[in-house]
């Protein structure tokens, strides 16, 4: 049957999708401010500096429950009352916008499609916390954001919606980009901070907190895209709408950034509460070729595996903190059986051993070891020590790291680790790679029931390791065998198989 | 002022009052609890990178390690500091700070006195391999005159980098690349010697290992011995004095001049001499030339030059105030001149055959030796080598002198012979006072009594002194000169800043680069961080300074009869067309980029 007049939002894509922070992307040309102002845009911002007390507008934002979408889920309205509560009268408003989970562009989309968004709930964050100057961090990764960004703050200036007595209200703020160069690490708060200052990019202890002694040593309030996209609505429409949507503790919508191996990849804003099984067979359309779902990443590389066991489980900051994953900013990585976990949590440790600062010893040593160690597994060279090292190391890891980059970096290893310890013990014990993924451990045989004796595997080989003569079964020297897979590839009557 | 706020915490089970702000780690100590550090210098890098001061937080039960040098206490706090958690951390902090470390500590400079030796030694790594894995590769920059770089002894405390940018306003070095490949370099790696770099060597004081030394004369020295042909002579700056005896287990501000003059002899120097009197020498020119400048309003203030870090410095941050600093050469650098000239006349020793060595506490002398306008003999370098006060504890060493054996030695003449003038030069304040005792006489034409001879304004370690010293002259009017003192080039760049915008009007100025002085210079023994956080050595050995000037018979500068001597036969009066040749020199505008 075919639907000629369905709408959008009746497809299985949208249909569990509800869209706030997207609301206008895609909708609105994200370059003309008539366009964000006829959709009811900087009315929040109008609403606060003329009804509203910057109490109010914490309170508020405390109502309705959002919480920090970047990563932690610290409680936002909490977060305000504390640079609020400073007395001082320089303080800063700092966005977020250093997206760098791999696979992750949920900002950017925002940032591109929606950018006056983001500086009407800066200019909120400001009112409300009495700040008067804002920096947007965006990475310069991110060109056309940063073009449009600029664009949509020198519009906003031009319309007195930025600048000197906004809305007649004596409030002043402004706001200026900052660029950042490319450093997982400046999206850690202080890091960001710390490169906004003109510095190397690097964490600084906490206490003193950000709220207390941020950007230049003043009150800083800091947010990342996601979360002041929300802001303007909760102004506008109230925090009861907001917290309508959600589960108890997490309230709103959630926009995530589905891929691996799932028919529909992209950018998915669900409720909050909505379950892995509903993201994975309704809104992303299932596994593709018929393969199996076998476990979800959560909250990019310094998240953690849901195993498809749980596929049931709401998603809110605090279900997928007790299956030791995380919210992170978003990212969601559905693996099927191909999966090999160990390799995937190496993969996940990788780009944090990459990212590392260098600037404490357990994050600049500890995780290159514990790479080295997963490296030994997949190698087929560990032992049943190794495990125990690697498990301690992970735990070294988490307790000793100066910042937050550190002490989630293991958490891919302790996850897929406690999730599949099986896998792990089947690479140490048996040599074996059960998903088939880590080359070493694997060997390419062919069936003599099935080779028709054709050649085309011996002819493909790069390394010469095929030989038999022809309308014969073929054999592959394993000693001499890359493991690139080409043979198995080539072979019509699936002879080729890898154990 | 309002009280100070008292927060109450345990600490081990034991109960500590501190003032709020407090760390964990000075609270701790306050329960007379040491916690161990590695990156951390107290009031210079806070920065909680290294982790070996972790110590357990239990907050609701819960117990959270956090890094004492950086956390706060607050009230109620419960810690715990030598947890089985907390020793097993430090533990595997130590061991992957081995596992990327090159292990050359059996014959490793700083073996013996490594910070992180110290640490596995006391925490028991029996295992040092047990992360053995990747390990970075660097080569050593040894491009600058004074130093070496050996990266693969670094740990990344970043302390150097601290003092560096903190304490000596250049910030030549910071840390590039990142994770495992973090290492500590200048921008765009280029060597030392190619940075504004002014060879102050106070981070290889900083540093806890062995990746930062002083660039090792002493078989340079060796040799010199051993060649027959050679007059090798020596001259051992004030401070070295009041250093040389920690490198043989004395207490901080030993005064062992005797001991070292015999350790000297016994190794082989023909003559060993003191720079004391080339300090006479440098007050004779350099009081003079403030006289003079004073009244010709020539260029004030005028500045002290003995101080070759200092020198360096304006060079490159600040040259358009070079014409302000005195032209008269370091005590090094005028001995080295007199030595290769009047000296070797009077010996009748070629000059080419003089090999003249200086003990220094610092290691831009390394660099002001190879200076080509120290050359007062064409060719020929005044100075051929400059050993630290480290370098010089390490030839008495390996030529297994016994030091607590050693008697008391004395100086030779001519130059053996210094004042308490001389002596005080060690310590920040100690050139300007020497030069205020030689030009209130000369000005006044009166003997300033015993008791008024010490210029209390200008001793002390804070970075910056001032004070007006008021000279009757004999016509009944009264000089007052407007004096200033600083120590450490973060302080002696605030005092050019004031220079150039006009905002404060001095006559004369004494800049050492190292904060302290030269009792703090970069050559000097080094005392581990443990030592130096909780322990003023720069207040230390500066007091041994002032006892041994108190306790000279020659206390000013133009009464040391060798230095009238010197002047009477050879350079006719201070100033003089003579001395100017020899004993002043030129500076040169250095680019930073």
């Amino acid at each position: 049957m075919v639907h000629y007049n369905a709408s959008l939002e009746d497809t299985e894509f949208y249909k569990l999708q509800r869209r706030v922070v997207l609301r206008n992307c895609g909708v609105i040309d994200p370059e003309s401010i008539d366009e964000y102002i006829a959709v009811d845009g900087y009315a929040a911002l109008g609403k606060a500096l003329t009804s509203m007390t910057p109490a109010q507008v914490v309170d508020e934002i405390k109502a309705s429950g959002l919480r920090g979408r970047g990563g932690g889920g610290f409680p936002t309205g909490m977060k305000w009352s504390f640079t609020a509560a400073q007395n001082n009268p320089v303080k800063y408003v700092v966005c977020n916008a250093d997206e760098g989970d791999p696979g992750a562009f949920m900002d950017r989309s925002v940032l591109e499609g929606d950018p006056h968004c983001i500086i009407e709930g800066m200019a909120l964050c400001g009112y409300a916390t009495g700040a008067h100057e804002g920096y947007v961090y965006v990475r310069a990764e991110y060109p056309i954001a940063v073009k449009r960004l600029g664009k949509a703050i020198e519009d906003a200036r031009a319309y007195g919606l930025l600048g000197k007595d906004i809305f007649g209200s004596g409030f002043d703020f402004d706001l200026y980009l900052r660029l950042g160069a490319g450093a997982f690490v400046c999206g850690e708060e202080t890091a960001l901070m710390t490169s906004i200052e003109g510095n190397r990019g690097e964490p600084r202890p906490r206490p003193p907190y950000p709220a207390v002694s941020g950007l230049f040593k003043k009150p800083t309030t800091e947010n990342n895209v996601e979360t002041f996209a929300n802001v303007a609505q909760i102004i506008l429409n109230g925090a009861d709408w907001f917290a309508s949507v959600g589960t108890e503790r997490s309230k709103g919508t959630k926009v995530f950034a589905l891929g691996g191996k799932i028919n529909n990849t992209g950018l998915v804003e669900v409720p909050m509460g909505t379950t892995l099984r509903q993201i994975v067979e309704v809104v992303g359309g299932g596994i593709p070729n018929g393969k199996h779902f076998k476990a979800a990443q959560t909250g990019g590389p310094s998240g953690g595996c849901i195993p498809a066991s749980m596929i049931d489980i709401e998603i809110d900051y605090d279900n997928l903190v007790a299956q030791g994953a995380m919210m992170g900013s978003g990212g969601m990585i559905i693996m099927d059986e191909d999966t090999c976990m160990v390799d995937i949590a190496k993969f996940f440790l990788q780009f944090t051993v990459d990212e590392s600062c260098g600037k404490c010893t357990a994050c600049r040593i500890g995780t290159k070891r514990l790479y080295e160690l997963l490296e030994k597994i997949t190698d087929g060279k560990g032992t049943l020590e190794d495990l125990d090292t690697m498990e301690t190391l992970c735990r070294y890891i988490k307790d000793n790291s100066l910042c937050g980059l550190g002490q989630t970096a293991p958490n891919p290893v302790l996850s897929t680790y406690s999730r599949f310890p099986e896998e792990y013990k089947a690479h140490v014990v048996d040599k074996k790679c059960p998903a088939g993924v880590c080359k070493s451990l694997l060997t390419y045989v062919i069936d003599p029931e099935k080779c028709k004796g054709c050649t085309a595997c011996a002819r493909v080989c790069p390394v010469g390791a095929i030989s038999g003569t022809v309308k014969e079964p073929h054999v592959i020297d394993a000693a001499k065998c890359i493991k690139c897979g080409s043979c198995m590839e080539r072979c019509k009557f699936g002879a080729i198989s890898k154990k | 002022m309002s009280e100070e706020k008292l927060v109450n915490l345990k600490i081990n089970g034991i109960d500590v009052s501190v003032p709020e702000g407090t760390t964990v780690l000075l609270a701790a100590r306050k329960a007379g609890i040491r916690i161990p550090t590695l990156c951390w210098l107290k009031d210079i890098n806070e920065i909680g990178a290294c982790r070996i001061c972790v110590v357990e937080n239990e907050v609701k039960g819960a117990r959270k390690l956090i890094a004492a040098c950086t956390f706060p206490v607050s009230e109620g706090m419960v810690i715990y500091t030598n947890s089985p958690k907390v020793i097993e951390s430090r533990k595997t902090t130590l061991q992957l700070l081995l596992s990327n470390h090159k292990m050359e500590c059996l014959s490793c400079v700083r073996s013996g006195n490594c910070e992180l030796q110290a640490l596995c030694k006391e925490y028991g790594v029996e295992d040092a391999h047990r992360f053995d894995g990747f390990r970075s590769t660097w080569a050593i920059d040894d491009s600058a005159p004074h130093m070496y770089r050996d990266n693969e002894k670094c740990i990344l405390c970043r302390r150097c980098v601290a003092v560096c940018s903190k304490t000596q306003a250049c910030s030549v070095i910071g840390a590039n690349d990142r994770g495992i490949d973090t290492h500590i370099a200048c921008a765009f790696e280029r060597g030392l010697a190619d940075v504004a770099c002014v060879s102050c060597g106070q981070c290889i004081v900083a540093c806890p290992t062995g990746a930062l030394s002083e660039k090792d004369d002493t078989q340079k020295v060796f040799d010199a011995l051993n060649d027959p042909k050679k007059h090798v002579i020596i001259q051992t700056a004030p401070s070295v004095r009041v250093q040389l005896g920690e490198e043989f287990g004395m207490p901080i501000g030993s005064l062992v001049t005797g001991k070292m003059v015999s350790s000297l002899r016994m190794l082989g120097f023909e003559k060993v001499f003191d720079t004391n009197f080339a300090a006479d020498m440098t007050i004779m020119e350099e009081a003079t030339e403030f006289l003079k400048r004073y009244k010709e309003k020539d260029n004030l203030p005028m500045t002290t030059s003995c101080s070759p870090g200092w020198v360096k410095y304006i060079e490159y941050y600040y040259p358009e105030l070079l014409p302000h600093v005195s032209s008269t050469k370091s005590p090094q650098g005028i001995f080295g001149s007199i030595a290769k000239t009047y000296y070797a006349e009077k010996m009748g020793w070629d000059p080419a055959d003089v090999f003249c060595v200086s003990a220094m506490p610092c290691t831009a002398k390394k660099f002001e030796a190879q200076r080509y306008e120290h050359t007062a003999v064409k060719g020929l370098p005044d100075i051929d080598a400059v050993l630290t006060t480290r370098e010089l504890g390490r030839m008495i060493r390996k030529m297994g002198i016994m030091w607590d054996e050693l008697p008391e030695g004395e100086f030779d003449a001519p130059f053996g012979l210094g004042s308490g003038a001389g002596t005080i030069f060690g310590a920040t304040g100690g050139v300007m006072e020497a030069a205020l005792r030689t030009a209130y006489e000369v000005v006044s034409g009166q003997k300033l009594p015993d008791d008024k001879l010490d210029f209390t304004a200008v001793r002390g370690t804070q970075g910056i002194k001032e004070a007006d010293i008021d000279i009757p002259t004999p016509e009944g009017e009264t000089l007052t000169i407007h004096v200033a003192v600083a120590s450490g080039l973060v302080n002696a760049k605030q005092i050019l800043e004031w220079i150039k915008s006009g905002e404060k009007n001095y006559d004369f100025v004494e800049i050492m680069a190292c904060p302290g002085g030269c009792v703090n210079g970069g050559g000097q023994p080094i005392q581990p961080a443990d030592v130096r956080n909780f322990t003023d050595i720069r207040k230390i050995r500066a007091e041994a300074l002032y006892r041994d000037d108190l306790g000279l018979p020659i206390r000013r500068s133009h009464e040391n009869p060798d230095v009238t001597a010197m002047y009477e036969g050879f350079f006719g009066e201070p100033g003089s067309e003579k001395a100017e040749e020899i004993m002043h020199t030129v500076y040169i505008p250095r680019k930073q980029y």
